[in-house]
């Protein structure tokens, strides 16, 4: 799943980058790399999304919520 | 002795110019969102007889060469002579942070950490082991201060200075030993090529990450080494030893961060996020017109008697006519009638200061994203239009942060038509004068209709273009309790440059119109409409007469209002000879004079939105001609704003005087 099908507040681990290239590095310069845990904090009907990666929140916008794969935290829903 | 040249780099956001102005006691903006600083600013201090120069470097999360920022922090500490780089962290966001900080690292100049923000950490409930920190960062001084508190100042020089005169430099990151031996590879190569090289790791690793600059500078031939892009590898091996950094160094990680994440719940909700947004600014108006107007009383009896007391003296000393006309009917009339504006205008800096410094202005970027998804942009490029309701000419200097070529320049041709400060006297004087109790609403129609047509010009290049590629990616910060001292220098600067702004730009244009009206071809004119303004206005006429703004002395306003916006109210002061035209008095004889030439309140609603939507002020135009490096596209927004205007006001003229 990307996420753009996550639900809010809950903690998700990044599996996969798949956006364009510029973008992906940045993302991954930001720390949002594979096996980085990611609480999704809110989502907006467009696919807008803010993320909290490493005690840090990002606004994000469709394209690149659609290139981020997570899968959920076992065990770990909502928790910071 | 020689000076030592300090960089103060560190991420978007960590206080690096609040740490600047403190050492240099400069005045340079800073405000709680990224992307304040878009460009180097120079600086100068001593420590114990040591001179010393800062540079304030824009804020950057990476050493890369993907944004404008990154460019220009990166050519300035390896092209230019920064002798030691003061890394400011925020010490609450330490594990982003110090990903840049050990990019820093390999550039192999000495690196002092200097941790800010620490009040943050401990209001937080988290410790950091001051002494296990350094020694995973090669050994480097680690400082802790706080910019806004001016704590850990002197002790940071010190370790700056002492650090240059051991040049020291450090190493932290250890790859693995698959990429530490292509790395020794290339700097060997690198070495060879290159005999004077200095910091040949770095370039490795550059060339090992495809860095396209470092390709181009340094092309080395080695295709079993440089066999593919390892930047991923590298980021990822950084990213683990952080963790392992922050495992060691970063205690008690209590999660206090909850007041952000329950504001932020309301303010960037999905369905209430744009309606507050739209409800915010709202305020911020009305308290920029019922607060502004309120004080601006105090100013008006000033004026009227400070322009009573001169005209006393003048004519106790027998001062000539035509200077004492000059003085009172120009200079006093067109400079003193832009400063009965200032309250207005304070209150609406003041309000744009809190917002910003309360780091609600990221937020904004995402709230509208949706809508500016619909025009190309990303909700990014609203920063530069919100703060385009203070000055044009920083918000075009914002659109730096939009990373594409195409986005930032169509952003620079939208953002002019946000309402600027320095169209407000004009709405204020004309709203008031025709529009009685609906005179805030007129001039709040203003920024709406500013912010529409600024849409629709985006959304109508968006269907040309075609363009679909916008990407949102913005930090988020903390929110925090607004800050006097920041608050008050940016308050102050904007009062200043409006203050400065009056005493020249308004000053010379008031004198140039006082010299159009009051002399022709034959010399000193005895009626107006012999003077050489009156000539250059008459050639406007039937342009803008389809507007209902055919008079001549509309366009000589409209043409001086191309020094600065506030000049078409100086203008208007000058030409009609009243000297306090903010007072009751002022405009009523205004509305009198205007009216014998049948000009009502249509005309008056025409003349603001072209005032609004017209060519930008003379600043403005050079700041476009700066940031897009072309005279085509800035002749071209120049010509497409007239136009936009034109259109507009006759729009509105021509249907209004068929349902009036």
């Amino acid at each position: 799943m990307t996420i753009l099908e996550g639900t809010k507040d809950h903690t998700y681990i990044v599996t996969g980058i798949c956006t364009q290239e510029a973008v992906m590095r940045r993302l991954e310069a930001l720390g949002i790399n594979e096996g980085t845990r990611l609480i999704l904090m809110n989502q907006k009907k467009n696919g807008a999304s803010i993320i909290k990666v490493r005690g840090t929140r990002w606004a994000i916008g469709k394209d690149i919520a659609a290139g981020i794969t997570v899968e959920q935290e076992p065990g770990e829903e909502g928790k910071a | 002795m020689n000076t030592i040249h300090i960089g103060f780099a560190g991420n978007p956001n960590c206080g690096k110019t609040t740490l600047f102005n403190a050492y240099t006691g400069a005045n340079l903006k800073v405000a709680n969102w990224p992307g304040v600083t878009v460009e180097k600013k120079e600086g100068e201090t001593s420590y114990k007889g040591q001179k010393l120069k800062l540079v304030d470097l824009p804020g950057i999360y990476s050493l890369a060469s993907y944004s404008m920022e990154e460019k220009v922090t990166r050519r300035c500490i390896l092209e230019e002579d920064i002798d030691v780089i003061v890394n400011v962290v925020d010490a609450s966001a330490l594990e982003r942070n110090l990903y840049l900080t050990l990019q820093l690292l390999e550039l192999g100049k000495p690196v002092i950490l200097a941790l800010n923000m620490m009040d943050i950490v401990e209001e937080r409930g988290m410790e950091i082991d001051l002494h296990r920190l350094p020694e995973m960062l090669g050994g480097i001084p680690v400082v802790p201060v706080s910019a806004r508190k001016r704590s850990g100042l002197d002790v940071l020089m010190h370790a700056a200075v002492h650090h240059f005169e051991e040049q020291h430099s450090s190493r932290a990151v250890q790859y693995s030993p698959m990429l530490e031996e292509k790395i020794a590879r290339l700097e060997e190569e690198l070495g060879k090529k290159n005999p004077g090289l200095a910091n040949t790791r770095w370039h490795a690793i550059k060339l090992l990450a495809k860095d396209e600059e470092v390709c181009r500078a340094y092309h080395i031939e080695l295709p079993e080494v440089l066999d593919q892009n390892y930047e991923k590898t590298i980021i990822n091996e950084k990213y683990r030893y952080i963790e392992e950094i922050i495992e060691d160094t970063l205690f008690y990680k209590e999660e206090k961060g909850a007041f952000t994440d329950k504001v932020d719940r309301l303010l960037t909700h999905p369905g209430w996020g744009m309606p507050i947004f739209f409800g915010v600014m709202a305020v911020v108006f009305f308290l920029t017109f019922a607060v502004g107007d309120f004080l601006k009383g105090y100013f008006e009896i000033a004026l009227e008697q400070f322009s009573g007391f001169v005209l006393q003296i003048f004519s106790g000393m027998g001062v000539a006519d035509w200077l004492t006309s000059l003085v009172v009917d120009g200079i006093i009339a067109g400079v003193g009638g832009i400063l009965t504006f200032l309250p207005n205008l304070f209150i609406l800096f003041l309000a744009l200061a809190l917002l910003e410094d309360s780091g609600y202005m990221a937020r904004v970027a995402y709230v509208m994203d949706g809508l500016m998804g619909k025009l190309g942009l990303s909700g990014k490029a609203f920063l530069p239009m919100v703060l385009g309701f203070g000055c044009t000419v920083p918000a075009i200097m914002a659109s730096r942060s939009l990373e594409k070529e195409e986005d930032r320049r169509r952003t620079i041709l939208i953002t002019p038509f946000m309402s600027c400060s320095a169209r407000l006297p004009i709405y204020v004087l004309f709203a008031e004068m025709f529009f009685g109790k609906f005179a805030m609403a007129a001039s709040f129609s203003m920024y709406v209709v500013g912010l529409f047509v600024a849409i629709g010009v985006a959304f109508l290049l968006h269907r040309r273009d075609k363009e679909n590629n916008h990407t949102l990616l913005i930090e988020l910060p903390e929110y925090k309790t607004p800050n006097v001292r920041t608050i008050g220098i940016y308050v102050w600067e904007k009062v200043k440059d409006y203050l400065t702004k009056a005493g020249t730009t308004i000053f010379i244009a008031s004198i140039v119109i006082w010299f159009l009206l009051n002399y022709g071809a034959s010399g000193m004119v005895e009626d107006v409409a012999d003077s050489f303004g009156a000539l250059i206005g008459h050639w406007l006429v039937p342009v803008l007469a389809p507007a209902g703004l055919g008079l001549w002395q509309i366009g000589v306003a409209l043409i001086s209002g191309i020094s600065a916006k506030e000049v078409v109210v100086s203008s208007f002061c000058v030409l009609f000879g009243i000297a306090n035209v903010n007072s009751k008095e002022g405009m009523a004889a205004l509305t009198d004079q205007l009216g014998a030439f049948g000009f009502g309140p249509l005309n008056a609603y025409c003349l603001m939105l072209f005032c609004l939507l017209y060519i930008p002020c003379a600043a403005t135009i050079g700041t476009i001609k700066k940031e897009t490096g072309s005279v085509a596209f800035t002749l071209k927004a120049i010509l497409f704003q007239l136009l936009v205007a034109w259109g507009v006001a006759v729009l509105v003229y021509q249907i209004g005087s068929l349902l009036i």
